[in-house]
């Protein structure tokens, strides 16, 4: 690895101590397919002569054998990384290459620019200072680069070069670069875009990369590398007064200390300034910053130190200390922007986990507003946000955040969803605002609570939860069994889907989307009732595990009791008490569950009822005999 | 402003913290290399005044330089660290070794299988390791929280996606996470924060006469009389020193004369062959290390 300083053979402890010194740039190469990113970045590495022997007679040999420039160099091969994209010609996902020069040292975050191009472009960009926004001098602006642009100004990037790419296929031309330069910087205009710089380049043969190239002599700018070494985007919240610091972990060796650990996201502090933990509100001093390297005068955005304050006040992971003088908002309902990164569609209604910050909190998107189509920046209606789709919503959460607008500070304005069954991360998310209601809406304390109101009636308050496929036998059953609960002295009520669907209910159609909003309101119904100290019956095919665990965390441990009725489809389509499935093969019904509509099998139901091996009287037996034995009905 | 290094420092802190706040039952690999040495300085320094809360663990192969046995068991009574050692009994009981077996195979059972072994064995559901992104390429595209199946497999194309500074550490049962948290660091940081910080390394990393042969152009080390030497091979001393550190069969030593941190660091930086390269497992086959980390290698 020769930096080609001649310090290192000269002086080796001065070399170091410049390089000591350096600072760190990360950035993101943006572009579609051919617009030569992989040769880009390989041009980057070879330049700033990051490569080995042994890797440059590695790239000599694939360069003849699979390269795509006639023997010579083939730059793209250096960053092609798995053995799948080798052998398919693409990259899949994002990756990270490094490189350093005297000055600074670089990570570059590099994305493939097929159809999975929002996801990984949105994960590289997050932590990225610049966006290098590639076009082909020969094809001009076109609709990537707009998509490419719109995500670069979404995720909040200040600094973008514009890399007019390719210039050497159209014999260097100014008037091509200037033409392509003017309707960008216009477009970029409309979309919020600032601190544009315009380089001319060839990736492939080397121009303006780290040298003025001889063949754009009418360019009066600085080379990329130029660009890169110097730019200037230290962050600018740094010193402004503002103060963040989400709580990591609290550290409590022993007795006599107690210290909160996290990472200094904005601003600064010193011992003795004043400090307020949200979203509590309480109040203490800095007394000191403690780090592994001794106790710190002053600790700065991007440090992670240990804060032991004046006061005992009580604040645990997920809390966020801030300057009093400059508070983050605390909330419970915001608008969002949310990209979604799942094959499963997002389903307004439906709960997620919401990390934010050091917080992990359970959300659901109340309203989705509409989503935003990246080629045309068109605000479209829709009902769900799939794979790859960018919604503005509405969001609420179960737990006030502390949180400051995304375009203030990524760190305790960005969040990621999580699905709470795969446990996989479905999507990111900006926080806006938050909306005004969420400040003003206050629970009401009530005196006659549910205990009061299950006393008066002599029994304890639950939920039956009956799901399965439609003529699976849920109604007949669930009606005996409010029979028998009556017949023993028991306040029920039955909630039934077919008859919640012609009055509460009628608004909604059988979309996966109407399904989950369908299930969240009936969910909500039972736990008022509950509340009210009733035991409900619900009785609805309920086919997502998402919701019906949903509805199970709405109510207390021990309130909620879910009962399968299972029954083969063919079972079902055979009975077809009300010829539903005749309607649906003739084509009448979509969506059906089961046919073209998923039903997802509980795995963890209290109770299963097998219907091709018990009468429905038995089953009402075996649900009464286990409500006894979990001593429900006392 | 802050410096490359303690930036890199900062975030590799965070991801260690972040780890004990969520996760129930974390270890960290220590392989004693010199990475090794730089992650475990950082997990000092991120829980002081605490100590780490998480045992090391060491997936012994039988056949690491004596040397480095010696220094990990300096370093961990220094520290007051716990620390497991776990050797694949299977190893032992097949005399599992690279001059019969091969070097695939014995990376296989010793490391791969070790490893897995050991995870399973103390039901970690977290194990830090020290890789760098800048290492080899298919470690460049993976995440710095790497979740693997209950059989430890690695699918790279369901890596999760991973924004900002959230990490996200749940998982699901019998599945487990790797986390890297020297992900963004090259070769030159860890000689550079090695240096800056003093940080104790194995002394194998400086020059000295040592007795070695040659083989395929490689210096392979005498270490024990468990060598086999082939006919009319006798072991010659020479200066040299080790970028690398692994089994002490699988390792080329390199003829050097640097005795100092910043003689290390000038030779690598003059140097013209990748680190790796004086591995030798990654040569077996092209895309070997991708195939290996699908099957559970760190």
């Amino acid at each position: 690895m020769a930096h080609v300083s001649d310090l290192i053979a000269e002086d080796i402890e001065l070399y170091l101590k410049t390089h000591e010194n350096k600072s760190l740039l990360r950035f993101i190469t943006c572009g579609s397919v051919d617009d030569g990113k992989s040769t880009l970045i390989g041009r980057l590495l070879y330049e700033s002569k990051m490569l080995f022997e042994d890797q440059l007679a590695q790239l000599e040999v694939d360069s003849k054998k699979v390269g795509t420039q006639a023997g010579d160099l083939d730059f793209a091969l250096l960053v092609d990384g798995l053995a799948a994209e080798r052998e398919q010609g693409i990259t899949i996902d994002v990756a990270y290459r490094f490189f350093s020069t005297d000055k600074r040292k670089f990570i570059v975050a590099d994305t493939p620019g097929h159809e999975q191009y929002t996801r990984n472009m949105i994960t590289g960009a997050s932590t990225a200072d610049v966006a290098i926004i590639l076009i082909d001098a020969r094809r001009g602006v076109l609709t990537q680069t707009r998509r490419h642009s719109y995500l670069v100004s979404l995720i909040g990037i200040r600094h973008v070069v514009l890399a007019i790419n390719k210039l050497d296929m159209v014999g260097y031309s100014e008037e091509i670069y200037t033409k392509i330069d003017t309707e960008y910087r216009d477009f970029a205009r409309e979309i919020g875009l600032q601190n544009i710089v315009t380089i001319p380049m060839s990736a492939l043969k080397g121009d303006n990369i780290t040298e003025l190239s001889a063949n754009t002599a009418w360019y009066r700018g600085e080379t990329l590398m130029g660009y890169l070494e110097n730019i200037q985007v230290e962050d600018e919240t740094v010193g402004a007064g503002v103060f963040r610091m989400p709580v990591q972990w609290v550290n409590r060796p022993n007795l006599d200390f107690r210290g909160y650990s996290g990472i200094v996201v904005r601003g600064s502090i010193k011992p003795g300034d004043p400090i307020r933990v949200l979203p509590s509100g309480k109040e203490s001093r800095v007394t000191r910053i403690v780090t592994g390297d001794g106790d710190l005068p002053q600790a700065i955005s991007g440090q992670s130190i240990t804060l032991t304050l004046a006061d005992e006040i009580d604040i645990s992971r997920g809390d966020v200390l801030a300057t009093p003088d400059s508070l983050p908002g605390v909330a419970d309902q915001f608008e969002a922007t949310i990209v979604w990164m799942s094959d499963e569609p997002m389903l307004p209604g439906r709960p997620y986990l919401m990390k934010i910050g050091t917080k992990t909190v359970t959300a659901n998107i109340s309203t989705l507003k509409y989503k935003v189509n990246v080629n045309t920046l068109e605000h479209v209606a829709v009902t769900k946000l799939e794979l790859n789709e960018i919604g503005i919503c509405n969001l609420n959460s179960d737990q006030l955040i502390a949180f400051d607008p995304y375009k203030e500070d990524r760190d305790t304005g960005g969040f990621i969803m999580i699905d709470r069954l795969t446990n996989n991360t479905v999507g990111a998310g900006m926080l806006h605002f938050a909306l005004r209601r969420s400040q003003n809406i206050h629970w009401q304390a009530i005196n006659i609570n549910k205990q009061a109101h299950a006393a008066i009636k002599g029994q304890k308050p639950f939920v039956l939860w009956f799901t399965g496929l439609s003529g699976s036998g849920k109604s007949t059953i669930a009606n005996l069994v409010e029979k028998k609960l009556y017949s023993l002295g028991k306040h029920t009520y039955l909630l039934d889907g077919d008859n919640v669907r012609h009055g509460l209910n009628k608004d909604l159609g059988f979309t996966d989307a109407d399904r989950v909003e369908n299930i969240r309101r009936i969910a909500e119904v039972a736990k008022l009732m509950v509340d009210a100290g009733q035991i409900v019956l619900v009785s609805f095919i309920s086919p997502f595990h998402s919701e019906r665990r949903m509805a199970r965390e709405l109510v207390e441990q021990g309130e909620f009791f879910e009962i399968f009725v299972d029954t083969p489809i063919h079972v079902a389509e055979e009975r077809d008490p009300k010829g539903l499935y005749k309607k649906m093969r003739r084509g009448e019904l979509k969506n059906f569950t089961g046919i073209d509509s998923p039903y997802e099998a509980p795995e963890d139901a209290e109770i299963r009822i097998d219907t091709t091996n018990l009468t429905p009287e038995q089953a009402v037996e075996k649900i009464v005999s286990y409500l006894m034995s979990v001593d429900a009905l006392n | 402003m802050l410096t490359h290094l303690q930036r890199l420092e900062a975030e590799s802190i965070q991801i260690m913290r972040e780890v004990v706040a969520e996760c129930e039952h974390p270890v960290m690999l220590y392989s004693v290399g010199k990475d090794s040495a730089v992650m475990l300085h950082l997990a000092v320094k991120a829980f002081y005044p605490s100590k780490p809360p998480f045992p090391l663990l060491h997936v012994d192969t039988t056949w690491k330089f004596k040397e480095m046995i010696e220094f990990r068991d300096v370093m961990v009574k220094k520290l007051g660290l716990d620390l497991i050692v776990h050797i694949n009994p299977q190893g032992i009981e097949k005399g599992i070794n690279p001059f019969t077996h091969g070097s695939a195979v014995h990376t296989d059972i010793w490391k791969t299988e070790g490893l897995k072994q050991a995870l399973d064995k103390y039901d970690f559901d977290v194990a830090f390791g020290g890789a760098r992104r800048d290492e080899e390429k298919s470690r460049a595209k993976e995440r710095i929280f790497s979740i693997r199946s209950a059989q430890h497999r690695w699918d790279p194309k369901l890596q999760r996606p991973e924004l900002w500074r959230l990490y996200n550490t749940r998982k699901n049962k019998g599945e487990s996470i790797r986390v890297f948290p020297l992900s963004n660091w090259t070769e030159l940081d860890i000689w550079q924060y090695i240096y800056l910080n003093n940080i104790p390394i194995v002394p194998l990393y400086f020059a000295k006469e040592r007795p070695v042969v040659e083989r395929d152009g490689t210096l392979i080390m005498v270490d024990d009389d468990r060598l086999p030497m082939q006919k009319g091979e006798v072991p010659m001393m020479k200066k040299v020193r080790f970028r690398t550190l692994g089994c002490y069969p699988l390792t080329g030593a390199i003829e050097s004369e640097a005795n100092s941190l910043t003689a290390i660091i000038q030779e690598m930086l003059l140097a013209r062959t990748s680190e790796r390269q004086g591995r030798l497992i990654d040569h077996d086959s092209a895309g070997s290390m991708e195939k290996k980390k699908q099957e559970g290698y760190f």
